[in-house]
């Protein structure tokens, strides 16, 4: 039934891609810590009155510098992480004939997927490569922690998850939870940075080399905007599985209830950007807030409490 | 006076949107404890090990509500609060967006470059051309066209106002949903029972009694169920080699209110996943399990079969445990009837295997099916009023000596315990029963309405951008050297929301060239 040919390549091409992710990670530390703190150009300007003397041993040929080419082929390295990713999904996917998120491991590293391939898309349109390592430092402990420490054989999934609903409501899950990763990241970042432009003496070693804080701060609304409404769907999705299957839309299930909770808090981190004295920071912190709560529902109620949605656990 | 003042204070306060934010967050933190703590709604066994393990905390969590926190009074206080500020939020917005879809696009401002967007550039064409080509370039914004003192010519347009009407659907459709639960939760219940397998009565929704447990709605009384009934014909569980479950399928008979008056069965497949759906309500199959079969012959060589359902104890290998009765046949002294009563109790393995003479089962299908009972006899406890459960005796009759165990044996189909005084009791074999879950929830349609809604007007208020653009189109001063005209076009995005940027700057290009356009 199962294709252990299928799942083993699948093993090996996960395995593949975490490895090449952590030397992502390291490639874009070093970026970052090779990047010359913009703050302290300006004060040298300031200070000396000429040119700053080229940065001797950062520039390379080609005009590129060291954290340039490490960042960029950080990025390459990450689209090839990325099919090996894919690649380990979709033979998971063939191996058991049904779709690879039937359980917490295969869920965890889809969720990774998205938020990585994201973060991709980001990079298209925003000069925010250098944080790279942010990004890539919560989606490679929540992939260590599927693929390691959850990790399941490849098996066909129990009845109660045989319904074309799995395909709808656990993908837009997955969707949103991904985008949420990275703008939840925005939204520490931006609670780092904006002290830090408050009074410089805060944060004084990671805070100069961030994008601005306004930048961060929009980039972590349209995030939340893009995957708040998926995320919303498959909540609806999920009522109408559950009405199916369990005799009720709603019952306040655990996973239900965690759901139910962190979308109240996306919708209030929403109305927060638009309230007066709850800009800012203040809605920074409800969308991390809200993040957390994701990881909460992830992990605590699906390994510890015990509701309708325990079967998805290890 | 004081007291008009007090209540329009109150009003605004409770409307304004920090308020609304704060109701907010209370209603998130307050369902938390409804994840952490059993609730009663879900998990009433763990709610009771609650009380053994925590004896003298979780009354006072009890008396908190925080094993209801979904019925309890402060939850549903902070979600009426939150949905009387949403309407007194909505009520002045709505009529605001009213009048919005009368208004003309607001007037040209005097100084366009001071606008975020903002071009320029000078063409041949007259002031009349541009604003005409312009008009034609903006179908289907909203636009007003007028001509200025000095003679030059304006458009002012409008676009993105689904943003506002999506807005405001998202937030009526979440009260159309409240409502709709509500009404659900009236009129609505759901209950459970068991179902024989091959029991030609089957089960009938002809009132709460039919029902093993019944949770009604608040204007149920369960004296207008929609008659309908169900008999199970047959169930099939398959298991994957580690004994996980692969599929379940009930072949079900069912009449509705019609066959029952002309007697006709009407045939459907019950499964997890797809439910039975009837007038009077929804047939879900939940679970299933075993009941072992017992034949007890009399010593005066009276013959009676029981099979009575077992509880499933592992959900993994399906050992069951349960007790089933036998009243020995034509006593009719009900003192005589009470020292000869008769209770098969104890463990049945679909697959057993065996430790010495201890069970267990090793699998969930029937593949080696076995049972190791206890044989009980004396007086049951059925006559003392007390409730009993089918699943087990009456402990307390062992307790005070007047039922009393007479043999202990482990069976496979066909064997038999003989008893001292000549009883025989056979294990027949085994049937299977289903336990099925009744729903009716005349809300149910209403909150799927109602959640499309929300999800569309959602889709509509985060997507959408509403943007002003306005052109401005001079003409040369008196005197220039040719008739060239000045055109300035500016923008702004009225939410907060960036990413007008692009879409201004192609606009703006093809404003400033009228000619080329076409």
């Amino acid at each position: 039934m199962v294709n252990s040919n299928l799942s083993t390549f699948s093993d090996w091409s996960f395995n593949s891609a975490l490895a090449i992710y952590l030397v992502v990670l390291v490639l874009h530390a070093a970026e970052y810590g090779f990047t010359r703190n913009p703050d302290r150009k300006r004060e040298l300007v300031a200070a000396g009155g000429a040119e700053v003397a080229p940065d001797l041993g950062t520039t390379i040929t080609q005009g590129r510098t060291l954290p340039e080419r490490l960042g960029r082929t950080a990025v390459s390295l990450t689209v090839l992480a990325a099919v090996l990713h894919g690649v380990s999904l979709l033979l998971r996917g063939l191996a058991t004939q049904r779709v690879p998120w039937g359980n917490m491991y295969e869920f965890g590293s889809a969720i990774c997927l998205v938020a990585v391939v994201a973060w991709l898309v980001v990079l298209r349109k925003h000069d925010v490569r250098h944080i790279g390592a942010f990004v890539m430092l919560p989606m490679l402990l929540l992939l260590f922690v599927a693929g390691k420490l959850l990790y399941v054989e490849a098996a066909p999934l129990m009845p109660a998850l045989r319904s074309y609903w799995i395909t709808i409501h656990v993908s837009a899950a997955i969707l949103a939870s991904g985008v949420f990763l990275v703008s939840g990241v925005a939204s520490v970042l931006y609670l780092i940075r904006l002290p830090h432009e408050a009074d410089p003496e805060r944060f004084a070693v990671m805070g100069p080399k961030l994008p601005a804080a306004a930048s961060l701060d929009r980039l972590a609304y349209r995030l939340t905007v893009f995957a708040f409404p998926i995320f919303t769907f498959g909540i609806i999705a999920g009522a109408i599985w559950a009405e199916s299957a369990w005799g009720r839309y709603w019952g306040w299930d655990p996973k239900e209830t965690v759901s139910f909770i962190a979308w109240v808090i996306y919708a209030g981190y929403l109305h927060a950007r638009a309230t007066a004295g709850w800009r800012g920071s203040r809605s920074a912190w409800v969308n991390v807030l809200a993040f957390l709560t994701m990881i909460f529902n992830l992990f605590f109620v699906n390994l510890v409490t015990t509701g309708l949605h325990s079967y998805a656990g290890v | 006076m004081a007291t008009f003042a007090f209540l329009r204070n109150t009003w605004r306060g409770l409307t304004s949107m920090r308020t609304a934010l704060v109701l907010l967050f209370l209603l998130a933190l307050a369902a938390m404890p409804g994840a952490l703590l059993p609730q009663r709604l879900t998990a009433g066994d763990k709610v009771g090990k609650y009380f053994e393990e925590s004896p003298n905390l979780a009354p006072v969590l009890d008396r908190l509500g925080l094993f209801n926190v979904f019925g309890s009074i402060w939850f549903s206080a902070i979600y009426v609060l939150l949905f009387i500020s949403l309407v007194g939020c909505l009520i002045p917005r709505t009529a605001e967006y009213a009048k919005q879809m009368r208004a003309k696009p607001v007037l040209t401002p005097r100084n366009l470059a001071r606008l975020p967007h903002h071009a320029k550039s000078t063409v041949d064409s007259s002031p009349e051309d541009v604003v005409a080509a312009a008009r034609e370039r903006l179908r289907g914004w909203r636009t007003d066209v007028r001509v200025e003192d000095d003679g030059s010519h304006t458009i002012s347009a409008e676009k993105g106002f689904l943003r506002e009407a999506g807005n405001l659907v998202f937030h009526f459709a979440l009260m159309a949903m409240l409502v709709a639960i509500a009404f659900g939760k009236m009129f609505g219940f759901e209950g459970q029972v068991i179902i024989h397998a091959g029991d030609a009565q089957g089960f009938c929704n002809s009132g709460i009694y039919a029902y093993d447990s019944f949770r009604p709605g608040l204007r149920v009384d369960g004296t207008e169920l929609q008659p309908f009934c169900v008999r199970v014909n047959d169930f099939e569980a398959t298991f994957l080699r580690n004994g996980q479950a692969d599929s379940f399928h009930a072949n079900v008979s069912y009449q509705e209110a019609a066959d029952l008056e002309a007697g006709t069965w009407q045939q459907a497949g019950l499964q997890v996943n797809s439910p039975l759906r009837l007038a009077g309500g929804t047939v879900y199959l939940l679970g299933h399990g075993y009941s072992p079969r017992f034949t007890v012959t009399f010593p005066d060589g009276q013959k009676r079969t029981e099979a009575t359902q077992w509880q499933t104890m592992n959900t993994v290998t399906l050992l069951s445990q349960g007790a089933t009765k036998f009243d020995p046949p034509g006593v009719t002294d009900p003192e005589k009837r009470r020292t000869g009563q008769l209770a098969v109790t104890g463990l049945f393995a679909p697959t057993a295997a065996f430790e010495g003479t201890l069970m267990t089962s090793v699998f969930p299908d029937l593949r080696d099916p076995a049972v190791a009972v206890d044989v009980m006899r004396g007086d049951l406890g059925n006559e003392s009023g007390k409730g009993q459960s089918i699943f087990e005796i009456d402990k307390s009759m062992v307790d005070g000596g007047r039922l009393k165990k007479v043999a202990r044996q482990n069976l496979r189909i066909g064997e038999e315990i003989a008893l001292d005084d000549g009883t025989k009791i056979r294990f027949d074999g085994v049937g299977r029963w289903v336990g099925v879950q009744v729903g009716y929830d005349p809300g149910r349609l209403g909150v799927l309405i109602a959640g499309v809604l929300v999800l569309l007007g959602l889709g509509a208020s985060l997507s959408i951008k509403r943007r002003r653009v306005w052109l401005r189109a001079t003409p040369a001063p008196e005197g220039a050297e040719s008739a060239r005209t000045v055109v300035e076009v500016g923008g702004l995005a009225r939410t907060d929301q960036a990413g007008y940027g692009e879409e201004f700057t192609t606009l703006a290009a093809d404003l400033l060239r009228p000619g080329k356009e076409r």
